[in-house]
This record gives C-alpha cells, structure tokens and sequence, in this order.
C-alpha cells in the first residue's frame, strides 16, 4: 500500500512532507519498537516503523533499515533538529494521537484486511 | 467496507459493532491469547481464565508508568525484571514478551514470585497488537503529559 | 488506625539495576496491608518507581523514604549527586539523559519527572550539581479540591 494511502485512512500528520516522492513510497508491514537494538535487529525493508522515540537517532536507524517511514504515536511531536535531519536523509517522519497499541491494531486491520476496524 | 466518516463517536459505534460481528466479546482470556499468537506461558500458569479487556504496547518503563489507569495487558520486548515490578505496581494482568525475545532469569522468577503472567511469543510487537485487537481487545485512554503543564494538580480522572 | 503513621526507608544503590522497582513493589504492598486507598497506592507507586529509578541510573546512590498518615502519603527521595545541571529541561517530556545501553532495560522514555508529577498534589524538586538531588512529592488521601 502506498504511504499517501496509509496516511489517508489513518488520519496521519505528515512532518515533513518536503520528501520528494514521499506519497509513492511502498509500506508492507509494521514494525513497533521502541528500542533502537529491536529494530536494529528485527525492521524489514519497507515496514513502517511505530514507536513514541522521536530524537535524532532514529533518523540513523530508520534510513540503516529502509524504513518506509516512521510513525510516532501518542501525539508526540519531534523536534525542529530532527525533523530537518529526517527531511535531508529524506525518512518521512509521521504523527499520531493514538497510541501504539491502537494505532498497530488499525494498521494490522488495513494492511492485512484492507479495512479498518 | 472502508469508514469514511470522520466523526470520532460515529467511528467508535462503527468499531464496536465490526467487533461484535467478529467477535463474541470485547476482551479475550489468556488461554486464548497464547492460542492466538503462538505463545508460551512461563509463570502464572493458574491465571489462565482471567480476562483481559485493554492493551498497552510498550518498551520503555515510563511510558508504562504513565498508563495509570486501566488493568491493561503489556506487550513488550523488555526483558529485564523490573518490568514485573512495574506490573505489580500497576495490576498488569498478563505480560506478553514478544519478538522471540527471551526473558532474563531475574524475571522470570521475579515473574513466578509474583504471579503474574509473562507469556512469550516469536510474533512482533506489531503483530501481537494486530491480533489482540482484531479479537477484541481494547487500547486504553492516555493522557498525554504536554510540556506547558505547570500546576501540580490531582491526577485527572478523565 | 487513624493516628498510626507509617514510615519506611530504603537504601538506593547506583547502578543497581536488577532490583530496580523492588523498593516500589515494597512500599505498594505495605501501603495496602495498612489498608490506604488504592488509587493512592497505585500513584505512590508510581512515584517511588520513577524517583527509584533516577537514583539508581543518574546518581551515586541515595534515600527513598515514605510516611504516610490519615492525610496524606509523602514521599522523599534524596541522593549524594552528581545532581541535575538543567532542572527545567529535565522536567520536559521526552528529554532523557539515559546511555544507549539503558535502553535495553526500559529506560530512556524521558518521563521520569512528567510522571512523578502528574500523579503527585505536591510536588518539589530541588538540585544542586556536584551536591545532589531533593525530590518531595505529596499524595492526599483525601481529595482536597472536588472540582477536577
């Protein structure tokens, strides 16, 4: 599913929408984690990575693994530092109110169902 | 069929009766967790009956601290014991350890000291937070602790 | 029972990280065998663990001390340093100080003081570098403002 999609039915905030190409990018799976080892160790290629981590390393993993991009949940928002680190690595930095829980069980549903519960 | 209306009370009704169409409960027994994803329970045998209605995804023992609300199962990939003490803090029914992680030897007997049920899955985060809720469970409401807050005032009973 | 007052005291060693909580889980478990209210007993909790935790990851070692009385349930952390060079950034959500490594425990949220204030009535802190940190937190048994 195409990330312009994802972000559509999930209600996203995008908080840098200056990625060049940033709708087209393909999104398979999720991935929740909030520690950079896990993910390290356990994030496909093209999995969305869910996590409330929103500082400059994240930026470094996210790009290391081919992230399709990370979601930070609990409407948390990142900081001006890291935005613009993600925006020049060109990882497409994503927001939501819910929380990792609820947000990994509406992403499940979309993915895998095509439909959200 | 895709939910278009926005509206959040719409939305929830909406959830509710895809649940109900699904499932017969809003909440799901341990023994049918472990069933459902695979997993292996390593303490709190006796508890398999107990019902868990919520669940909290979490890695980060604040961000559980900060769930003060609601008995709600965790999902994590901590493996360290102090998990099991931020469960008897909170009333944590079930533990679910995923992404094939294996738990030190301080939680686990930590685990069994305390009786709480720590039930371990190959299944990622993501996935375990997928299932649970597609059967049912329910995420719990936060409160997001905003910076501009200044007042030392009683915990919100929102 | 009114007029019984319950005190308890707990050495905090640094980097003890495998007892982490312990303390916690100790005073959650007399506070409820002396019977006080389980939504205080739960924010106590909460409050002893966080204040633990610093201890045990940022500082040199220190004192957790809960009394509790037919008012209120006060909670009083103390540690020998190094102290908190910025008390105001620490206080954000989010901000941590944590090592990478201590992530693999669950440390590094940044929520430690958000949390120990959102679930005290009272809550004081004070730092001095070089000398060490103060923190005092108070949980009314009783609500004293109806109004939330």
């Amino acid at each position: 599913m195409k990330l312009s999609e994802v972000v559509k039915a999930l209600e996203l905030k995008v908080f840098n929408p200056e990625v060049e190409g940033w709708e087209m990018i393909e999104v398979t799976w999720g991935y929740t984690s909030d520690l950079l080892s896990d993910v390290i160790a356990g994030l496909s290629k093209d999995e969305l990575w869910i996590t409330i981590q929103r500082h400059l390393n994240v930026i470094a993993v996210a790009k290391l693994k081919d992230a399709a991009g990370i979601v930070i949940t609990k409407g948390l928002v990142p900081d001006d530092a890291t935005v613009k680190k993600a925006t020049e690595e060109r990882v497409v930095l994503l927001g939501t109110e819910l929380n990792s829980f609820e947000f990994c069980g509406k992403l499940y549903n979309l993915l895998r169902y095509g439909e959200i519960r | 069929m895709k939910v278009e209306n926005s509206n959040p009370t719409n939305f929830v009704w909406l959830e509710r009766v895809f649940t109900k169409f699904y499932n017969l409960s809003d909440s799901m027994k341990i023994r049918e967790i472990i069933e459902k994803i695979d997993g292996k329970i390593v303490s709190g045998e006796d508890k398999l009956d107990v019902e868990v209605e919520r669940g909290f995804a979490a890695d980060l023992l604040s961000d559980v601290l900060a769930l003060t609300e609601e008995k709600a199962c965790l999902i994590t990939g901590i493996t360290g014991p102090q998990v099991i003490r931020v469960a008897e803090v909170l009333d944590i029914p079930l533990i679910i350890i995923a992404r094939g992680k294996q738990p030190s030897k301080a939680l686990v007997e930590a685990a069994k000291l305390s009786g709480i049920p720590v039930v371990l899955t190959n299944k990622t985060v993501f996935e375990t937070c997928g299932i649970l809720y597609t059967n049912g469970v329910k995420p719990c409401k936060i409160k997001i602790i905003q910076s501009s807050e200044e007042t030392n005032t009683c915990l919100n009973a929102d | 029972m009114d007029s019984e007052k319950i005190r308890l005291v707990y050495r905090i060693k640094p980097m003890d990280l495998a007892n982490a909580g312990v303390s916690s889980s100790h005073v959650k478990a007399e506070l409820q065998r002396y019977g006080i209210e389980e939504d205080v007993v739960k924010r106590v909790g909460i409050i002893c663990f966080e204040a633990e935790m610093n201890m045990i990851l940022y500082s040199v070692g220190g004192k957790l001390k809960v009394e509790a009385n037919s008012d209120a349930v006060e909670i009083f952390a103390e540690d020998n340093g190094p102290g908190i060079e910025d008390l105001e950034k620490a206080m954000q959500p989010g901000y941590s100080t944590a090592p990478p490594w201590a992530q693999d425990y669950g440390f590094g949220a940044g929520m430690g003081f958000p949390n120990m204030k959102q679930n005290s009535d009272v809550f004081k802190v004070e730092s001095t570098p070089g000398v060490g940190t103060k923190i005092h937190a108070i949980v009314y048994r009783r609500k004293r403002d109806e109004t939330k």
